[in-house]
């Protein structure tokens, strides 16, 4: 199989600026372009049957691959297994429907107020759970999933089951409108959005805090023999996802105009970490491919109805056997040198 | 430097490891720590570098208790770990491997190059496999990366834990070579051996352990001497006597 991450890598390393510039501008204008795709006979292929295309894109595929970047934060850069994600993107929502609905705030306003909040309980969820490792991390963060949405079901303030309607659209930006029948306005943001958090991301897997999660990763006590204080950049790790799920979570809010319980299940807890895991855990080229394509799919092959999920499931596990590292799979330094130097130590034995 | 633990306990869960030890290690020793398995050794190094909590006793580094000193800082303070089965990087280069062994000293690039210059002096094999992923090294060389990344921290005192398990002969040899040559520069080493023999001819004192109690301290060459010792760690008791 040939491994398209190498050959990709080593195509943009062979090229000069001009040439990467030019390749940028060009991805970018696509992709900016994308929700208007629908709409020509040349790419109407990528028309989604039954709902709007323009609204696909926002969510889930907009949305999924900003919340896959936050949880690879999570998952693919430190190594922690998080299966209530969920649980930051219900509360940038309901953040957003709350303060939308009873106070004058814009949803600019409320995105960092969202985020802080998402953050905050994900500082108080790991302070004391990020000290548990492996699977009884990944059992804590799920019951915290389910009890958030089991309290947003039983509270008043956030309207129960029935969730709260009227959740304002943002207001315009550079004459961009927000509106529920100008979706390219949403996914303009998003991409923003998208494209700050792969710039944070690269910022900061080349520091010190990237090195500290890959060491974690890696091997969490001799991380700490070598003086990374593991617990802090858990937790640093743990609230940067969760702020970025909250900013996922107001988007959402403000794009549906609704938020309900029924929104925020476990499914898309399992849905964003297969997006990460399908993609390539801890690449961020993978996790953007991953979400976007799991996204997209289930919606393109609608019309085949109750057949969908089954495809859907069948085109993972082949996937995911065939490739089992993800699509694009994080960088694998294996290069065994082919020259062996003469030995300067003999008899040495690999154990 | 002076490493001085007092009355040490330390438990897994309900089970008592360590049930009173106390050693000492003074500036410029190579102190050894030998016994069978489950005697204690490696919790006693673990204790030291902060991994496994002390359940009551001291453990005093020139003078300091630091035993409520959290294993991130300890570091900080001089003391530096080669852990047990290599405990390496392996999906970082040995490059990676090496500086992330800097890491609380936060960055300072022209220490940075000066230690990974000596660090490749005493092996040069390192400097060869720079760039390559430390889980494709053989197991000597991994244990190399090992003591390697240790030393990055520039330790008053290094702590070894097993550096001759599952290598051959030959490559034993050489790492105990190295270490003495490391402890010839200064640096203070506490070492857990199940080598005993090749722990006791490098060391100058040793404590031998059994069932988490220390059963006799002495110095090394002493113990290679010692009957008892021989039967029970060398392999060459009863018959020669």
């Amino acid at each position: 199989m040939i491994n398209i991450r190498d050959r990709g890598a080593e195509l943009w390393e062979n090229w000069n600026r001009p040439k990467r510039t030019t390749f940028v501008i060009l991805l970018l204008a696509v992709i900016v372009l994308l929700p208007f795709a629908g709409d020509y006979s040349f790419s109407s292929f990528l028309n989604t049957p039954i709902s709007s295309y323009q609204a696909v894109l926002v969510y889930p595929v907009g949305i999924f691959v900003l919340m896959s970047l936050g949880l690879n934060i999570v998952v693919g850069k430190s190594g922690l297994l998080d299966l209530g994600y969920v649980a930051f993107f219900a509360i940038g929502a309901y953040t957003a429907a709350i303060l939308g609905t009873k106070t004058h705030l814009n949803i600019w306003e409320i995105m960092p107020i969202g985020m802080g909040l998402a953050m905050l309980s994900g500082v108080l969820l790991g302070l004391p759970t990020l000290r548990l490792r492996g699977d009884y991390l990944a059992i804590v963060t799920l019951g915290f999933g389910e009890i958030v949405r089991i309290v947003a079901v039983n509270n008043r303030a956030t309207g129960g089951p029935n969730g709260i309607a009227n959740v304002p659209n943002p207001p315009s930006i550079f004459g961009v409108r927000f509106a529920l029948d100008n979706m390219q306005g949403f996914f303009w943001i998003i991409l923003v959005m998208i494209l700050l958090v792969i710039w944070m991301v690269r910022r900061l897997s080349i520091r010190r805090p990237g090195r500290a999660w890959e060491a974690i990763r890696q091997d969490e006590d001799v991380a700490m023999l070598m003086g990374v204080a593991t617990l802090k950049y858990k937790i640093w790790s743990f609230s940067i996802g969760a702020a970025i799920g909250g900013a996922a979570g107001v988007i959402f809010a403000s794009k549906s105009m609704y938020v309900a319980p029924d929104m925020f299940t476990f499914n898309i807890s399992v849905l964003i970490l297969s997006c990460v895991v399908f993609g390539g855990m801890g690449n961020i080229w993978g996790v953007v491919l991953g979400g976007t394509i799991l996204a997209y799919l289930p919606e393109r092959i609608r019309f085949i109805s109750n057949a969908r999920q089954l495809v859907f499931g069948l085109a993972l596990v082949i996937i995911m056997n065939v490739r089992p590292d993800g699509l694009l799979p994080r960088k694998k330094r294996e290069k065994l040198h082919k020259t062996v130097q003469p030995l300067a130590v003999e008899g040495e034995q690999n154990v | 430097m002076r490493l001085e633990i007092k009355d040490l306990h330390v438990f897994y869960g309900k089970i008592e490891a360590i049930k009173g030890i106390s050693i000492t290690v003074n500036q410029g020793e190579i102190v050894t720590l030998i016994g069978a398995n489950g005697a204690g050794k490696t919790t006693m190094l673990k204790t030291i570098s902060g991994l496994r909590p002390v359940a009551s006793g001291q453990i005093l580094f020139d003078g300091k208790d630091i035993s409520k000193v959290p294993a991130h800082e300890r570091v900080g303070l001089g003391i530096s770990q080669a852990p047990e089965g290599r405990g390496i990087f392996p999906g970082m280069t040995v490059l990676e491997n090496l500086e992330i062994g800097k890491y609380f000293r936060k960055e300072r690039k022209s220490e940075m190059v000066e230690d990974l210059e000596k660090v490749y002096s005493l092996f040069p094999r390192l400097k060869e496999r720079a760039t390559q992923a430390g889980g494709t090294l053989s197991g000597g060389e991994q244990q190399m990366l090992a003591i390697g990344r240790a030393l990055m921290a520039r330790p008053k005192v290094l702590l070894l834990d097993e550096p001759s398990m599952g290598l051959a002969p030959m490559m034993i040899a050489n790492i105990f070579r190295i270490i003495t040559e490391i402890n010839n520069t200064g640096t203070t080493i506490l070492l857990v051996e199940q080598n005993a023999q090749q722990a006791l001819q490098r060391a100058h004192r040793a404590y031998v352990l059994e069932t988490g109690h220390v059963v006799k301290e002495a110095k090394a060459s002493d113990l290679l001497n010692d009957p008892a010792v021989r039967a029970a760690y060398l392999g060459t008791g009863a018959a020669n006597h």
